[in-house]
């Protein structure tokens, strides 16, 4: 069987790709051999671990449950554009740091992608929410005490420097 | 963990991808939200020759609120959790969603795909069987209308042809003095349900049940309609006595199968502790809904 082939065009932290993709090329496939932005992880590849999320036109998904062709259009966001141009961390990226939110790492792009958009629509949640949202990344090294202390005090810290 | 190769199509209108479907059959699967196939094809349990992405058809998402409710098959989850007229007229739903899966799985999957893939532990098909909803087939030759109770055969098998599609699932509103609970029990939040209830309860002027309907997930090879079990409650105000009563009938017509979470005897033990409790609840609603 030939590779079935697709031309696509997707928007990666602002940035525009044209990228021809075999249609079984799973979107955090592409993100991390084609782009080669590996800062998108892959854990558990159906679903569970929520290491890949990425975000889908503004909304977290799984990279690894949706195909590059079905991306075509669309603007994703992914670990790589959440840093300023200049390497200042997002309020979230510091406080996952200040609050020893990770250890060995591999969940945190997928964590802190879930929480960007959590705390986009959600901009005082109750711990209780935070732990909700938090629900479909796993973490096997820290527990999540640090990376809810940490979800919170980014919430507090975003409500402070809003105008 | 890699699908294997496929040829992929992006569907550029309904008949367009219900003629490929007639086309290619069962060598071909629609991709909906992809939560449930794309796993599959990851694992490679699911190899199908021909992926039809149904994800730009527009004229099968979305919700008509009319005097029942029409829920396009596209229509995603996280669509269902924000449109409170919806989760008003359907308020299993609105205690249901937070159960399936995660956020990132709610962006994306849909009410047709996971219908559809019919698993028996999950929770829509049971709120389906419990509302009565009506689901609408089409194929290139037509289309026909199933009650939910005749579409799902068995686990993972519905009554879909190899050339059909379902658009879309109405369901009636919900009766004034009613009232509904949807209660689960999982070992790990989002994960599929040891087991779970969907109960409605409806009460006549008297505050007596008038009429109950009443089915579980995750205890059978579909979901499993125990309306006729908790028949009694027709004629009953909210007591204990008619609701363990109800809840020991549940108990006696499931027969859950076990699995590695749970042995079929806590299979069942939970069944009757979750119906017991959903239907006081239910009661409680309605009560406060006349």
């Amino acid at each position: 069987m030939q590779p079935d082939r697709h031309e696509i065009s997707i928007s990666v932290n602002g940035t525009a790709y044209r990228r021809s993709v075999e249609s079984r090329t799973l979107l955090s496939d592409f993100l991390r051999h084609d782009l080669l932005l590996a800062g998108t992880h892959v854990g558990c590849e159906h679903g569970v671990c929520g290491a890949c999320t990425v975000l889908l036109d503004g909304a977290p998904i799984r990279s690894c449950l949706m195909l590059a062709v079905q991306a075509n259009g669309h603007e994703l966001s992914t670990i790589e554009g959440l840093a300023s141009d200049s390497g200042e961390l997002s309020p979230v990226q510091r406080a996952m740091h200040e609050h020893h939110g990770l250890q060995c790492g591999y969940c945190t792009p997928g964590i802190l992608m879930t929480m960007t958009a959590f705390l986009k629509q959600n901009p005082s949640p109750s711990e209780e929410k935070v732990r909700e949202a938090l629900s479909g990344n796993l973490c096997r090294c820290t527990g999540y005490q640090h990376i809810v202390d940490a979800v919170m005090a980014a919430a507090q810290a975003m409500r402070a420097a809003a105008p | 963990m890699k699908p294997a190769p496929f040829k992929y199509i992006a569907a550029s209108s309904l008949d367009h991808a219900l003629t490929l479907k007639a086309e290619h059959g069962d060598e071909a699967r629609f991709l909906a939200g992809g939560q449930s196939l794309v796993p599959a094809m990851n694992f490679r349990l699911a190899r199908p020759a021909v992926v039809i992405d149904i994800n730009g058809l527009d004229e099968v998402a979305g919700i008509d609120h009319g005097s029942t409710i029409r829920v396009g098959a596209l229509t995603r989850y996280c669509a269902l959790e924000r449109d409170s007229e919806f989760l008003g007229c359907c308020a299993l739903f609105a205690d249901a969603l937070p159960h399936i899966a995660h956020p990132q799985i709610r962006n994306r999957g849909t009410i047709g795909g996971n219908l559809s893939h019919a698993d028996p532990a999950s929770e829509l098909p049971a709120i389906a069987v419990a509302m009565e909803a009506r689901m609408r087939l089409k194929s290139a030759r037509g289309e026909r209308v199933l009650a939910a109770s005749e579409f799902f055969q068995g686990s993972l098998t519905t009554d879909l042809a190899a050339d059909e599609m379902l658009v879309d699932v109405e369901f009636p509103a919900l009766p004034p003095r009613g009232g509904v609970c949807f209660m689960e029990m999982a070992r790990r939040r989002g994960d599929f349900a040891i087991a779970g209830v969907a109960v409605i309860v409806t009460l006549d002027m008297e505050g007596r049940c008038s009429k109950v309907r009443l089915a579980l997930c995750g205890v059978g090879d579909t979901p499993v309609d125990a309306s006729e079990a908790a028949a009694p409650l027709v004629g009953q105000a909210c007591a204990d006595e008619p609701i363990k009563a109800a809840a020991a009938a549940i108990q006696a017509t499931i027969e859950p199968a076990g699995n590695v979470h749970a042995s079929a005897d806590y299979q069942r033990h939970l069944a009757g502790v979750l119906a017991q409790r959903a239907i006081r609840t239910a009661y409680q609603r309605a009560v406060h809904a006349a």
